[in-house]
């Protein structure tokens, strides 16, 4: 075929792809359409992919599709087995290695051209690469618990990063007067990326990393289209902005949900300054029995589930005894705080997990000012979401946040383990209330309990 | 011409991104974060031009560009499916009302 035609076919694909991928996205913004939509940006990607393909440029077919196939086999293997519980890791996973992928196509872009435009694209390119993929790695690490999730904070952790922020920049200018594929300052702008990747993700704790993960997802989009710089490519730089921007929303919506900016988040480990007012007082512990013959008299509760959930495994027994409630007459919601658990959105997935139907889980603003009217409140392994003193302690690091006010309802229900603070170190004045009751113990058996004293 | 044409194809997605994005009900959030992810392992198209070279660039270039074919395949593939998996659990109350219709 005329090499001028084939790359305006190659071109006109990559137009269809991109109109996929935007239709996609935008059917993916309702939940009637959501499936239909990720079909959409599935059949865009593999446009894509198939008119690249007719590039001649690609000789080589044996490197290509073994790479595929094993690929191929990981994703498959990896999205079909990995419990729903561990999403926020392999969305992290996921992340890391689209970025990771980039760095490495900027990098051989270098192998084809060693322009001053292309040489500034592979260098960006290469850094949000970088952070994204190493970044990603140190999430997955505090999300499956092999690293604490706790903040780890070292002294001298901002002089570290301003330093190696600056050899980055200098190694930069160097690389980018004199670009080479093998140059040694590339070899240190790799390093250095990686290394910053670590360092920032390091510090940030658990509670935080909703605001990570959808931060590093645009990360990895806007490595994309850095790549998409560096190698003329117009499918990359339209794909990747549009993520990029996606993901900065999505990171801009859990900030506000924590009243925190985003330069907070990133640069100061949470609960390491301000000490709150110590709360005194006496929680009323409740057993089973008696949580029963509240919760059998009440006409309207309403679930808060938290991370609590998520590690208990919960999900399906809270919606087994929502049934049960239901099928009393009562009238049952679920209360969402949008930064419960580890990513955006986790608490939805979990309870869509348990066929909890998704008109049933209503978000923080709903739910607020419906409070005084709901009989129970029943919190599952939430704290720092339901904290009141978010509302009246000003000293308290969480002093802001925007919170689901549990301690509206007549009654609430807390299922925790001990009175041990929430992620944020800071004490709950909740707990301490005359209309709360503390249900101990694992939230599973504490929900199966009561289960068993309704059957009976 | 050419670095102004990209610069502006960059700007006027960005603006779509924001725009296509800005109103997603909290239920949706993880869906559409796993979903944009798979978009972003776009960058396979890139891989692919990388890995498949052959004898034209050295060794290096091919055996890098393996590596992001394999890495942006798992975030592609893994990506759409966990998605359509999560998606396939999302239900609406049913409603005999709706089933009349």
């Amino acid at each position: 075929m005329n090499p001028l035609h084939l790359k305006l076919y190659i071109n006109a694909g990559y137009i269809v792809a991109a109109v996929l991928f935007i239709l996609g996205l935008k059917l993916l913004s309702k939940p009637k359409t959501a499936r239909t939509g990720n079909l959409l940006s599935a059949l865009g990607m593999f446009v894509a992919v198939a008119v690249t393909l007719l590039s001649q440029e690609i000789v080589d077919w044996r490197t290509i599709l073994i790479c595929v196939a094993i690929g191929s086999v990981i994703g498959v293997l990896a999205s079909r087995l990995v419990a729903l519980t561990a999403m926020p890791q392999m969305v992290a996973v996921f992340n890391g290695l689209g970025g990771g992928a980039s760095l490495l196509v900027a990098w051989v872009a270098l192998f084809g051209s060693t322009h001053r435009f292309v040489a500034i694209a592979v260098v960006l390119s290469i850094v949000i690469g970088g952070v994204t993929f190493a970044g990603s790695g140190v999430a997955w690490g505090k999300l499956s618990a092999v690293l604490t999730s706790k903040p780890v904070l070292f002294l001298s952790q901002r002089f570290v990063n301003a330093a190696l922020f600056l050899v980055l920049i200098g190694c930069a200018v160097l690389f980018v007067l004199e670009p080479a594929p093998t140059s040694y300052f590339l070899y240190a702008i790799i390093g250095v990326a990686l290394i910053l990747g670590i360092l920032t993700v390091l510090p940030i704790g658990g509670a935080d990393m909703p605001v990570v993960i959808s931060l590093l997802n645009s990360y990895s989009g806007l490595a994309a289209c850095a790549a998409g710089l560096a190698i003329n490519n117009v499918i990359l730089i339209v794909s990747g902005a549009l993520v990029g921007a996606a993901g900065i929303i999505l990171t801009n919506i859990m900030c506000k949900a924590m009243n925190r900016s985003l330069a907070n988040v990133l640069f100061s480990g949470f609960g390491a300054q301000k000490t709150a007012t110590k709360v005194v007082g006496q929680a009323n512990p409740i057993t089973p029995e008696d949580a029963y013959l509240i919760l059998e008299a009440a006409n309207s509760v309403t679930f808060v589930p938290g991370y609590g959930m998520a590690v208990a495994q919960a999900q399906h027994v809270v919606h087994e005894l929502g049934t049960l409630l239901e099928n009393r007459g009562a009238d049952v919601t679920y209360a969402i705080h949008p930064v419960a658990g580890r990513m955006p959105g986790h608490m939805n997935v979990l309870l869509a997990e348990a066929n909890v139907p998704y008109d049933q889980l209503l978000e923080m603003d709903d739910i607020n000012p419906k409070m005084n009217t709901i009989d129970v409140a029943v919190v599952i392994g939430a704290n720092d979401v339901v904290n009141p003193a978010a509302r009246e302690d000003d000293g308290s690091p969480i002093y802001g946040m925007p919170i689901i006010n549990v301690d509206a309802a007549k009654t609430v229900f807390v299922l925790k383990r001990s009175l041990a603070s929430g992620f944020s170190g800071v004490d709950n004045p909740l707990f301490f209330n005359a209309n709360t009751r503390m249900l101990f113990g694992d939230a599973k058996q504490s929900i199966s309990a009561l289960i068993t004293e309704f059957k009976d | 011409m050419e670095v102004v044409l990209l610069a502006l194809i960059l700007v006027l997605a960005i603006f779509l991104g924001f725009e296509l994005i800005s109103k997603v009900p909290a239920t949706l959030h993880t869906p559409l974060m796993s979903g944009a992810n798979a978009i972003s392992g776009i960058t396979l198209v890139g891989a692919l031009l990388a890995a498949g070279t052959g004898s034209a660039t050295p060794a290096l270039a091919t055996w890098l560009g393996a590596g992001a074919v394999i890495f942006a395949t798992v975030n592609v593939v893994g990506g759409y499916l966990v998605t359509d998996r999560m998606l396939g659990l999302f239900k609406q109350r049913a409603k005999p009302t709706d089933k009349e219709k």
